[in-house]
């Protein structure tokens, strides 16, 4: 066992990177759920993300319009999911959960000519003289453009959630969908937009994986992302900086455990696997024990009446 | 005067129902004109069109003589049309400020906004905090947010969807008040409701719907709660009656009945003593949160006595369950009619299965005997005109007083023994009221022992043997209803227990 072999701020770094995909997806999540619409189709969202903008990536060899193509991609599905749901009322649960095992099963179809190539990678942003700062530079001024692109959308749906009209419009559609109506408030516009929102955020989480990553394609290579994104926004109690919290902190175990599987700690590989799972939800547990409830109308139908 | 508003030849119909045929109306600028109706009249029709929410099939709509065509709620508001919802349309999570900048077409940021809805409620007598979350305000404040959302608009028009039915009588006299310096400003105010006689002291004219059309106009100030009332219905008003008849032994038997609330908020019940008889009505007056729902419960078997405080023909049953009570004939029919008397989106079978398992045989070893529900539920809704396609309708689906009535049915025709019921006709037109009161009194001329729980005071005298009012939980003596003062009745909510009436 070898700890000293385990650098902090690679460590640091690292988790970042690994942090956000599921920033990205778990963002995109709770704009949907703060609409009132409870959408399971997170992990088929991200693994169509991912196959697009893998396919776009490597067909026009660049790696943002990769990343464009997977939003695209994400928003096109959730599309799928907004007509179940919103057009023809189909349960939301179990529109989500066909979504995602649709997700899964297309993406297979559509990377089949993808094993094994190599995408063409993204550079990290230069920040000049700034990257090359000890321990600072890496932490903070030495990744890719994606990256900063999560945190940025993190502030900016804090911001217009809190402080916009439109943000009150998506909360109050999202609290009460049948007083939103008798407002004049378009309650299926704003849900089909927020869902599309979600879809593409999703989209771009999994291309983060596929592109940057690991950075090659597998069949249901997100292995479950979607899934901690969707229990990270409940566990975050719908706030968005608590899902940057959550996002981290699940990031920095995976990243902690990988290396102290590296190190060879004395603990079975598998207690170590099952840390972050365990550790991110325990302390969003005890961070959601404050008075704050899900939106009202979550995952209920609307339908406009009289 | 030129009218403000006038409506003419205004049809809407829904498949299989015309809700308004051919209305017409014409509000003039400071009226406060009511609309009136029985349920299902199609006033909420009306005014849906009025607001944007709904468009007419044929007829015209002018506004201050000119065409008036709202294609949905914002611009019906930008033409200075305000309203305030029945069930009120508001969001719990959000605050006050964030509630009323939803409303408006151009909120101002939200610290300008604070201070307009100060000022506001100032001006007008509403006092509300703009920063609280409105899930913890009590139904007049909630009121108060969707009054002063439309206030801000400057409405030339506001529009009130039975304003009052939610708030206790110092809460109507506040908003009286302000509806009164707004229409005293040049507000016409447009208020449904079936309260006839809040009708007669706010409005300045009447305009009565039955079955969609216009059936009369008239000043409500100069006419009688009993003649609208019978415009209304569209027919003579059968005042309950009930044949002579002297009470017989006593079947319940309170002793010292004391229970803690179940709820938070509740008030305890303190040693409530009462004997009943066969076939008489005990009307229980008293303000709303006096231990209503606590004696309702504890009567029901809802809440659990301790023996010796509750017999049923010299049988303890404190201790016996709502079902073992229902077998012996003790039924009961709760205030709150979604939730509590029914289950809001099972349907009326089911609903009539829920309770009338016991006394109807329905169970049969174990097994529900649907047919046999459904008997059952069709046989409410024949006797007691329930309006609805059908008994497999789910409850949520009926009007107010259309469940209520199925509600109060269902108990009736099981053929209680003793019947306990809560605002028996809380929001039920006059028609429908009246015929729950005959209900009642036909149970008792039977031979039933009926407990009628009411806030409404006329009802209780009208069809009450005796009358006993509830106070912090205590009750007080039981009178003789013929004959009692409007003071002694006061006297009596305001807790002067075990008062001897020096003349009889």
């Amino acid at each position: 066992m070898d700890l000293s072999a385990i650098n902090p701020i690679l460590l640091i770094a690292a988790l970042m990177s690994a942090a956000t995909p599921i920033l990205l997806a778990a963002t995109g999540e709770l704009v949907v759920e703060k609409a009132g619409i409870l959408n399971l189709g997170v992990e088929g969202m991200m693994i169509i993300g991912a196959i697009c903008g893998f396919a776009v990536a490597v067909e026009s060899g660049s790696p943002v319009t990769g990343f464009v193509a997977a939003a695209a991609g994400g928003a096109v599905l959730s599309l799928l999911f907004a007509l179940l749901t919103q057009l023809t009322l189909a349960n939301q649960v179990a529109s989500g959960l066909a979504l995602t095992l649709f997700g899964l099963g297309l993406s297979a179809l559509l990377g089949q000519g993808y094993v094994g190539v190599k995408p063409p990678s993204m550079p990290d942003i230069s920040f000049g003289f700034l990257s090359d700062l000890p321990v600072i530079g890496p932490i903070i001024f030495g990744h890719d453009p994606v990256l900063y692109f999560g945190l940025m959308l993190v502030a900016a749906v804090w911001a217009v959630l809190r402080f916009t009209r439109a943000g009150l419009v998506l909360r109050a559609v999202g609290e009460n969908h049948d007083a939103a109506h008798a407002l004049g408030y378009k309650v299926i516009r704003v849900r089909t937009l927020a869902i599309m929102f979600g879809g593409a955020c999703a989209g771009m989480g999994g291309a983060y994986i596929s592109l940057i990553r690991v950075p090659q394609w597998t069949e249901g290579m997100t292995a479950g992302v979607g899934w901690i994104a969707l229990a990270l926004v409940v566990f975050a109690s719908w706030k968005p900086w608590r899902v940057l919290l959550g996002a981290y902190l699940f990031g920095g175990i995976t990243q902690l455990q990988l290396n102290l599987q590296g190190a060879g700690v004395a603990i079975p590989v598998e207690y170590l696997a099952m840390s972050p799972y365990l550790i991110t939800i325990v302390v969003l547990v005890i961070l959601s024990a404050d008075k704050s409830a899900a939106p009202g109308s979550l995952g209920r139908p609307f339908h406009a009446s009289g | 005067m030129t009218a403000l508003l006038s409506l003419s030849g205004l049809t809407k119909a829904y498949p299989g129902v015309v809700a308004n045929d051919d209305v017409s109306l014409e509000i003039a600028p400071g009226e406060v004109h009511a609309l009136l109706g029985e349920n299902g009249a199609g006033k909420s029709t009306l005014v849906k069109m009025i607001y944007g929410l709904v468009k007419p099939d044929q007829g015209e709509m002018r506004m201050r003589g000119e065409a008036f065509t709202p294609a949905e709620p914002r611009a019906a508001r930008a033409s200075g049309v305000g309203m305030v919802f029945q069930h009120f349309s508001l969001f719990d999570a959000l605050t006050v400020a964030e509630n009323i900048a939803l409303g408006m077409e151009n909120a101002p940021a939200m610290r300008a906004l604070s201070e307009q809805i100060r000022q506001v409620s100032d001006t007008y007598g509403l006092p509300l905090a703009p920063d609280r979350t409105v899930g913890d305000l009590s139904a007049g404040e909630r009121q108060r947010v969707e009054i002063i959302r439309c206030l801000l608009q400057e409405p030339k028009l506001l529009i009130m969807d039975e304003p009052t039915s939610v708030l206790t009588p110092q809460e109507v006299e506040i908003l009286f008040e302000t509806l009164r310096k707004l229409s005293s400003e040049g507000t016409a105010i447009l208020y449904i409701s079936h309260k006839l006689e809040e009708i007669r002291t706010l409005c300045d004219a009447a305009t009565i719907l039955r079955l969609g059309k216009v059936v009369g106009t008239c000043v409500p100030r100069e006419t009688t709660a009993r003649d609208m009332a019978e415009m209304m219905v569209g027919k003579v008003l059968a005042t309950p009656t009930r044949a002579g008849h002297s009470p017989g032994e006593p079947v319940l038997k309170l002793s010292g009945l004391s229970r803690a609330s179940p709820s938070a908020f509740g008030m305890p019940l303190r040693d409530i003593t009462l004997t009943l008889r066969r076939g008489e009505v005990l009307g229980i007056g008293g303000v709303a949160g006096n231990g209503q729902d606590e004696l309702l419960a504890a009567l029901s078997g809802e809440m659990i006595s301790p023996a010796g405080m509750i017999a049923f023909k010299g049988a303890d049953i404190g201790t016996a369950g709502p079902d073992a009570r229902r077998r012996l004939g003790i039924l009961a029919a709760p205030e709150e009619r979604l939730g509590h008397a029914a289950a809001p989106d099972m349907t009326l079978t089911e609903n009539a299965m829920l309770t009338g398992a016991e006394r109807e045989g329905l169970v049969r070893n174990g097994f529900l005997n649907w047919p046999a529900a459904r008997d059952f539920a069709e046989r409410i809704i024949s006797t007691f005109d329930v309006r609805t396609p059908g008994p497999g309708n789910a409850a949520r689906s009926l009007s107010g007083g259309n469940l209520q009535k199925f509600v109060i049915g269902r108990e009736v025709l099981q053929r209680p023994e003793v019947l306990v019921v809560n605002q028996p006709t809380w929001g039920v037109d006059a028609s429908a009221a009246a015929a729950i009161r005959q209900a009642l009194l036909d149970l008792a001329t039977g031979g039933a022992a009926v407990i009628v729980i009411s806030q409404d005071l006329d009802e209780l005298m009208e069809i009450s043997d005796r009358f006993a009012a509830l106070n912090e939980g205590r009750l007080s003596e039981p009178l003789p209803a013929q004959g009692l003062s409007v003071e002694q009745i006061g006297l009596m909510m305001g807790g002067a227990h075990g008062m001897e009436v020096a003349h009889v």
